[in-house]
């Protein structure tokens, strides 16, 4: 089935494109437990990017395992949102993608709870409670700064002014969510997009930051036109399987 | 309450591995704050399933005795020894003692 292939690879990829981004921040973290707390994160990530790989290369049907569609995928195959490949600019930047992530991943898996489809379903209630702790960990965070110092705040902010255009692509529906949500497999992309304001303006409220007045939107992750970022990732993640082809545990 | 390194304030972890088992003591963490400090906790010493409780203490909160001071505080103890109970036989079958 075409329509659930694409829309595991949306969830597959906007979780292993950040958890990949998280990780090349390993090691760079300000402290030790920060540094443990965001490959945690990262781990998450990579297990929901797994569960979901393996599941659209089974549906596939080709022969390929999810590895190889983590790791042998052209660029304009992976269909995660320009937000998660956007680099890890600063501590702020890291964390105003984060919390945007978490804010739409706990939205998204709530409701996919719900999905008539046995896998989405089974798959949304394993990864609640992660992503639930994820956006605990990122509110906070923005609270942190937000509300820290002069120059926590005003780097948050430009953090966010920046990232914003790349905020509302997860409710842009592809093909596959249309499909996905007809058949009740999926949830409806406006009622995400309202939980998903409602969090951002109740953590921001309390973060004292603000929404950018400028709303102009960009989009293109979800259907393979990626930013100049997702190349160059793929390049280092991919490099040992495409160099050696043959290579194994 | 931030140190020089800026990493936050120390706090002293303790993990109850069961339910109705005492909380023992892990380790440290650094942390600005209370949530913070306890998600750290959970990061750094929970991430293998190790816990069911979890508490943080900021360590300038520890009441404790130094090394120096354990001569006088609990060396006095030790020649009372009939506070100990060991004059009296344990009748027979009593395993919990």
């Amino acid at each position: 089935m075409e329509a659930k292939k694409e829309y595991l690879l949306q969830i597959a990829d906007n979780a292993l494109i950040l958890s990949h981004r998280l990780s090349e921040y390993c090691s760079r973290a300000p402290f030790l437990e920060e540094d443990l707390a965001n490959t945690n994160v990262a781990l998450d990530l990579i297990g929901i990017a797994e569960s979901a790989l393996g599941e659209a290369a089974n549906l596939e049907g080709k022969g390929r395992s999810g590895d190889d569609l983590a790791y042998r995928r052209p660029e304009n195959e992976f269909k995660n949102v320009l937000l998660v490949e956007q680099p890890n600019t600063d501590f702020a930047y890291i964390m105003v993608r984060q919390f945007f992530t978490d804010a739409f991943h706990v939205a998204f898996f709530t409701e996919l709870t719900k999905s008539k489809d046995e896998f989405l379903s089974a798959l949304a209630y394993k990864s609640i409670k992660e992503v639930t702790y994820h956006l605990k960990r990122s509110s906070e965070w923005m609270i942190r700064l937000g509300d820290g110092t002069e120059l926590a705040n005003h780097k948050t902010q430009d953090a966010i002014d920046h990232l914003w255009k790349y905020s509302h692509e997860f409710f842009n529906a592809t093909e596959a969510d249309q499909e996905m949500i007809k058949l009740g497999f999926g949830p409806d992309l406006k009622s995400l997009e309202s939980a998903w304001k409602l969090k951002v303006n109740e953590i921001f409220f309390m973060a004292k930051l603000k929404i950018p007045e400028n709303n102009y939107q960009l989009a293109g992750g979800k259907n393979g036109v990626h930013s100049e970022y997702l190349g160059h990732m793929l390049t280092e993640m991919q490099y040992l399987p495409s160099k050696y082809p043959d290579a194994v545990w | 309450m931030e140190t020089k390194d800026n990493q936050g304030q120390l706090w002293e972890v303790f993990i109850q591995t069961k339910a109705g088992q005492p909380f023992k003591h892990a380790g440290s963490v650094h942390a600005y704050d209370k949530e913070m400090a306890i998600e750290n906790a959970r990061d750094v010493y929970t991430r293998r399933g190790e816990g069911t409780g979890l508490w943080v203490v900021p360590s300038s909160e520890i009441v404790a005795i130094t090394i120096n001071e354990a001569e006088y505080f609990f060396e006095s103890a030790d020649v009372k020894i009939y506070r100990h109970p060991t004059f009296y036989n344990v009748p027979e079958g009593v395993t919990n003692m």
